[in-house]
Order: structure tokens, then sequence, then C-alpha cells
């Protein structure tokens, strides 16, 4: 396939994913806020929702105060903010636009009208309806993309370069909201919170549609480490560190070209370091210098990627 | 304006249904109206969903417009269609040859049959061509011949486009929509079905593909997402099931043409161009194009890859050229012209100047190199002041125009805010060349959707109808 059409495909699921994500971390935010709470917990929370996606900066830029309002506002709707969810479904749709040749009528049609509701949601209409309707609405359009995806697309290249972008975006979500909220939760020093936190871990376990599914795997009290196990290692848990990779290593694999022995086996390392690690020693060594880690390898593995597959493989110059 | 007397597709002068007419009125006075109005609302939402979209030159980037659609079908008599069908057959035959002729041996211009400067002065005759033999001496492989009807009923060709026509995407699509909104109306009448294009396509396609080559990798090249026609151009090439590429996708080396993928470098046979030739190779032509691919004009010309269409089609499909084309298929083919040519007056001779400066009135003035319905006067429609105007831009460079009468275009009845009324339209069939000459019948039919308006084009307001032609 042209490398060109795999590097829309790529994007189009990343950007999917991400809007999914911002949803998320945006909504356990908002419920959060309905919990009593001091001003400057709020504030702080609502920061860490900036800090995750790397936007304090950009943040600063157009607004003074950190205020939910105004963190929805950058966040969901602002036009200029690359990392929105406004933006996120636009590019989506954009690189679906380039390739909607390559892709089912189905994606096509489910993609663009995503981002013709987004393009015409009023926020006006968000205060009347409620916030959090609308980031299920996000959450559930992005899991009909990947049912669509899934249930239309023919299991060749194309549907491999988006799995891959599907699962290298969310392993890198997953990171960023498990290193902010522990930082938030639990300052340094800190082993275990109290219970008085149950509400603050519960809601990190919501953001990843993970609450009901720890209670399944634990069935027992909610701890900082479980919970960092479950995001982690816990490769049966679609969101987890863990599933990413595998599905990042799977599918890499499939694709497998003369150039990409190097990505694959990085990808493959760290595919194996989830399944033989362990919690304790991820803990004991700090989380949040593993995190930056597996942050950094993520990247690299996503700079990889676009040099082995979708940026040219062989740029030879035109002979006159 | 007041345009005379025109044909009405679908009533006659007594105001009588014509009888391939009967059974759609019928059907439409058992329609009760908020039906109508419901269904026409539907197809445009499947339309914004489909994103059956274009692009408007000289609005912003991400204006995508609808082209709106009409549900009254045009419909074509099986036997009119028949001689439609030979006269364009007959039409795009003698292109190729005049095309094939003035790039070898010129013939036709030693003969004296078409003045010499007309054609090697000719903006679109690519002097790069001469003596390049392309693969089974095919150069216009898709044609769009915009067909009009007028008078009494007779068929005229307006213009034959061979250059990067397009359009056939919504003659599959309305076909697709009329038959989705109103499926049992398909139950009343057997009309010709259009979905084998995209195959038959493919299958010229290939068939033109290098000498030696047996399997060959087609494509379709289009200018990126922004161009006006990229729906199309994403139609095509999944209805083709073949790649669409960039110019950036693709390069020369060894002298074949490749283009990159996520396993490699691609060795490409056949391109679909969608990309005029000015911007195809920017080491050839124009420099400043990221459109095209460097090298791929030499590439072309050692016939290591097939353009289509072929670069300097564009020749034939000139307004100047036009007028000859009746002479061509005499002289090529030794028959009478199967369908009328429209009457052209050729500016840059001091007479035909002098008449068409006397008569700006009646005349429709278009620019040669002109397309898209823009640079043009339509004499009736327009006011004092731009007649005038026009004037002034006549006299200073008259050989860049030509004029022609003000057909009476014939209309068809059509929804528009006050109801349903009668409205100007033109045909656009698609002609495919390869080892035969070949077309599915029906085309694009294009409606001006403003009263008395004679302009079809997209870009100015108009509509589309499905065309359907009667089986016999």
């Amino acid at each position: 396939m042209l490398s060109r059409t795999a590097d829309h495909l790529y994007w189009m699921a990343r950007y999917m994913e991400r809007a999914e994500n911002i949803a998320r971390i945006l909504d356990v935010n908002h419920r959060m806020s309905l919990m009593p709470q001091s001003e400057t917990q709020e504030e702080q929370a609502w920061g860490a929702t900036l800090r995750i996606m790397g936007l304090e900066h950009a943040f600063h830029q157009q607004h003074a105060e950190i205020s939910a309002d105004a963190v929805i506002e950058f966040m969901v709707f602002n036009p200029n903010n690359p990392g929105s969810i406004r933006s996120c479904l636009r590019a989506a749709r954009e690189n679906a636009h380039a390739v909607r040749g390559t892709l089912t009528s189905e994606l096509w049609e489910t993609t663009n009208s995503t981002w013709l509701k987004m393009r015409d949601y009023a926020p006006a209409a968000l205060h009347d309806e409620g916030i959090s309707e609308f980031f299920e609405w996000v959450k559930f359009r992005s899991h009909l993309s990947r049912g669509v995806t899934l249930g239309t697309m023919l299991q060749d290249e194309a549907l491999r370069f988006i799995r891959i972008g599907t699962f290298l975006e969310r392993a890198d979500n997953t990171l960023r909201i498990l290193d902010v909220k522990y930082q938030l939760l639990l300052p340094a020093g800190e082993v275990e919170g109290g219970a008085a936190d149950f509400y603050q871990w519960s809601a990190l376990l919501r953001s990843v549609s993970a609450f009901e599914i720890y209670r399944r795997v634990y069935r027992d009290l909610i701890t900082p480490s479980r919970v960092a196990e479950m995001m982690l290692l816990r490769v049966d848990m679609p969101r987890s560190l863990a599933r990413c990779m595998k599905e990042v290593y799977n599918n890499l694999r499939a694709v497998s070209n003369d150039h990409s022995a190097e990505t694959e086996r990085r990808a493959g390392l760290m595919e194996a370091s989830m399944r033989f690690g362990r919690i304790d020693d991820i803990v004991h060594d700090g989380l949040h210098n593993y995190v930056v880690q597996a942050l950094a390898r993520i990247q690299d593995l996503g700079n990889r990627i676009a040099n082995d597959f979708l940026v040219p493989v062989s740029r030879l110059e035109p002979q006159g | 304006m007041t345009v005379k007397a025109f044909y009405n597709e679908m009533h006659d002068d007594k105001g009588e249904v014509r009888p391939h007419y009967a059974a759609f009125q019928a059907w439409l006075s058992e329609m009760p109206a908020e039906r109508i109005t419901q269904k026409r609302a539907e197809a445009d939402a499947l339309f914004h969903r489909y994103g059956i979209t274009f692009a408007v030159y000289g609005e912003q980037v991400d204006t995508e417009r609808l082209i709106p659609f009409d549900i009254i079908p045009r419909i074509i008599p099986a036997n009119e269609w028949a001689t439609l069908a030979d006269g364009l057959r007959q039409r795009v035959k003698a292109l190729n040859l005049f095309l094939k002729d003035i790039y070898h041996d010129q013939e036709i211009l030693a003969a004296g049959r078409i003045p010499r400067e007309q054609v090697l002065g000719n903006a679109q005759f690519r002097e790069v061509m001469r003596g390049v033999d392309v693969p089974g001496d095919v150069y216009a492989h898709i044609a769009g011949v915009d067909v009009v009807r007028a008078g009494a009923g007779e068929y005229y060709v307006l213009e034959d486009n061979l250059r990067v026509p397009s359009g056939v995407s919504y003659m599959l699509e309305n076909r697709k929509m009329m038959m989705r909104l109103f499926p049992r109306l398909f139950s009343r009448y057997r009309v010709a079905p259009v979905d084998r294009y995209p195959d038959m396509l493919l299958n010229m396609l290939r068939s033109v593909a290098p000498v030696g080559v047996t399997d060959p990798t087609v494509v379709v090249l289009t200018p990126g997402s922004y161009n006006s026609a990229y729906f199309e151009h994403a139609f095509l090439a999944q209805q083709l099931g073949v790649e669409l590429v960039e110019g950036q996708d693709m390069f020369v080396d060894g002298g074949h043409v490749f283009m990159r993928t996520t396993r490699g470098p691609k060795r490409v046979d056949v391109i679909y161009r969608r990309v005029d030739d000015d911007f195809l190779d920017p080491l050839a032509f124009r420099s400043d194009s990221v459109l095209g691919v460097p090298g791929l004009l030499g590439a072309y010309q050692a016939g290591r890859v097939t353009l289509a269409n072929a670069i300097g089609s564009g020749v034939a499909d000139d307004k100047s050229i036009y007028p000859y084309v009746p002479e061509m298929i005499r002289f090529y083919l030794g028959e009478e012209p199967i369908l009328h040519n429209v009457p052209t007056h050729m500016c840059r001779e001091p007479d035909e100047l002098a008449y068409v400066l006397e008569n700006l009135g009646e005349l429709v003035v278009k620019e040669v190199h002109g397309a898209g319905g823009y640079g043009m006067l339509v004499g009736p429609a327009a006011t004092r002041a731009e007649i005038a105007a026009f004037r002034d831009v006549l006299i200073a460079h008259p050989e860049r125009y030509i004029a022609q009468p003000t057909l009476a275009l014939s209309a068809c009845p059509t929804f528009v805010e006050s109801g349903i009324a009668p409205r100007h339209l033109d045909l656009r069939p698609f002609v495919l060349s390869g080892e035969e000459i070949q077309l599915v019948p029906g085309g694009l039919t294009r409606v001006a959707l403003r009263e008395g308006s004679l302009v079809v084009n997209s870009s100015q307001g108009g509509g589309t109808k499905d065309t359907w032609v009667l089986e016999g």
C-alpha cells in the first residue's frame, strides 16, 4: 500500500483514539468536580488534565485562570488548540478524507458524520444537555468507528496500520493518565492512599473503563499499586499498556518489511517486559520514572514506524 | 431574459406528456407532496453523509458544497440514444485519429483541411509529443462530450472534453440515489444500467498498458484532497480497486515510474491522471508544480508508462479547433457527421469579429481556452453594461474568443422553490477508447437551476439529474 495512505490511516486512528481519551479524562474530572472538594483541589485537578495532554503552556497563552469552564472550552471546542476534541475529530476526518477510497464506505461515513456533528455542536447546547452526555457521545463515536473498522475492513495492511495507530495512541494516553493522577493522589513518600481517596481512585479506574473490571479481577479494596498494575501489566485489560503493546507488536509483525526489523525488536522487547514485569518492582523503582521511560519508548516507536513505513521507504533521486 | 421557444423534454408543444414520460408523470401525481419533500431532504442528507461534495474555487479551502440533485430524471428513449451513441463513437474515433495525425504525419494539415497555424500555434499543442507512439494509438481514452438539445429536439455537440473530464461519479451516484429513494419507480421503467462503467474503465486502462506488460499496475493520479473533483478521484480509484496516488507518491528511476509503498517501490504502468498537462512533470512543464512527478515525461515518451489521457490531447478539444471536427470526421472516416456542431464564429477573423460585435446581444461568447463556465458572456442574459465591458475585452483580444448563437437549450421539469418548472439542461456522456470505443447508456445531466439560465456548470450553481436511457 502507498506509504502516504498508510500514514493517513495511522493518523486517522490516532486522532480518533485521542479524542476518546480526552473525553474520558475530562469526564472523570467533571464528575469529580461534582463532589465536595476545595477550590484548590478542583483547580489542581483541572490543571492536571492539561498536564496529561502536555497543554498547560498553550492553555495559559489563552487563559489566565484555570477553571472548569475555561479548560472545557479549551479542550473541547477550541479550534486553535490542536489538542482539542474538535481539532482531533477534524484531523481524523481530514485524514480519512485523504484516503476515503481505501476505507469502506461505512467507515468513511462514520468518520465524516462524527465530524459534521462535532462541527455543528454549539457549546451552549452542552449546558442544557449536560457535558457528560457529550463525552459519552465522543466515546461512543470512537467505539463505533472501531467497531465499523473491525466489522467491515479487509484484514490487510490498511487495517494493520489503523490498529497500530489506535494502540500506540492508547498506550501513550493510558500512561499519561496514570502518571498525572498518581502524582496528584499520592504525593511523594506516601505508599498507600487513605480511604478518603476511594472516589479519586475509582474515578481514575472509570476513566479507562476499568472500575468494573477491577472488582472482578481483585475482588478487594482499591489500592494504588493494584490500579497501576491493572493499567500497566494486565494484558487482559483492553486499555492497559501491556494490551496496547501486544497489539502494536502483533500488527507490526504483520506489516514487516526489509527495514523494520529493529522496530519490531523494540516493540517486542517492550511487550515482553510488560509480560514479565512485576508491579512491586515498578513501584519500588518509582512509578513516575517508569512512566517517563515508557513514554519515551513509545515516542521512539512512533518515530521508527514513521521512518520504516510511513514516510517514504526509499527516496531515490529522480533522473532527468 | 426571454429564451426563444425551447424543446421541453417532458411535454410536447400542446402540453401533452410525451409517451416516455407518461409512466413517470403518473407516478409523480400519485406521490403526496410531503413525501416528495421528505425524499428530497433525505437525498441531501445522504449526499452530505457520503461526503459527495465538491470544493468551489475562490471560496475557502474547507468549503465543501453539495451539487443540488433533482429527483425528476432526464429520460432518453432507446432510439434517440442509439443515434446519439453512434454519433459520439464516430466523433471520438475521429478525434483520436486527428491527435495521432497531428503528432505524426500531419496529413490533415498537408491536405489543407485545417489551417496549419490553428493547430501548431495552439497553446494546447505539445511539441514534446511529436513522433511519440502511444499504445493502440489512443490519445483521448476518456472523453466527456457535452451534448445539448436545441430547436425541435436535435442534438448538438457543445464541446469535446478530452483533458480530464469529470462528472462520471455523479452519473453513478445519482443512479444509486434514485434507486435508493424510489426503488418502485424502477419497476415501471426498463432503465439501462450504468454501473458497468468502472469495469469498462479498468479493462480499457489495462488494455493500453505499455507493450510487453501483461499484468499492469494501474493508478489514479489526483492533485489532492483539496481539488474540486477529489471526491470523484477517490471514488474511481475505489471502484477500480487501484491506488489513488498524488505526485509526491511517485518517482522515476531507471526510466520507469514507481510508487512508494509500505513495502518499498512498486512499478506503475498505467496512470489515469486527473492532473492537467502543465502540472504533470515539473522538469518538462511548469517547474513550480508540486502535483507532478519529475521525469514522468521522459518515461512516457520512452513508452515505459501510459498516461490516460495522453499529453497533448487538449488541442483536439480546444474551442478554436472545435469548428473543424466535422471536417475531421469526413477526412479520416469518409463519413458525414451524425451529430451537429454548433455554428461557431472565430473572433480572430476580422469579418467574423465584426459580425460578433454587431450581434453581441444574441450570441454566447466563450474564451477559447476557458472551461467551467467562467469568463463567458451569454448575450441575451447580459445587461447593457456587461455587454459594453465585454466588447472592450473582445476588441483587445479577439483571438481569445469564439462566439456561437444562443441555443434554445431543451428544458426538463425540475423542482425549484416555486414548485416544478422547466429548467435548461445538457448531457455529458462518457466515451471510453481502448481496443474499441465504448460508452455506457447514460451520462451526467446537468441542469441550470435559475430560471432562464443556460449555464449548467456546478461551479455556477448548476444541479444534476439522473439520466435514464430506456431499453428498447
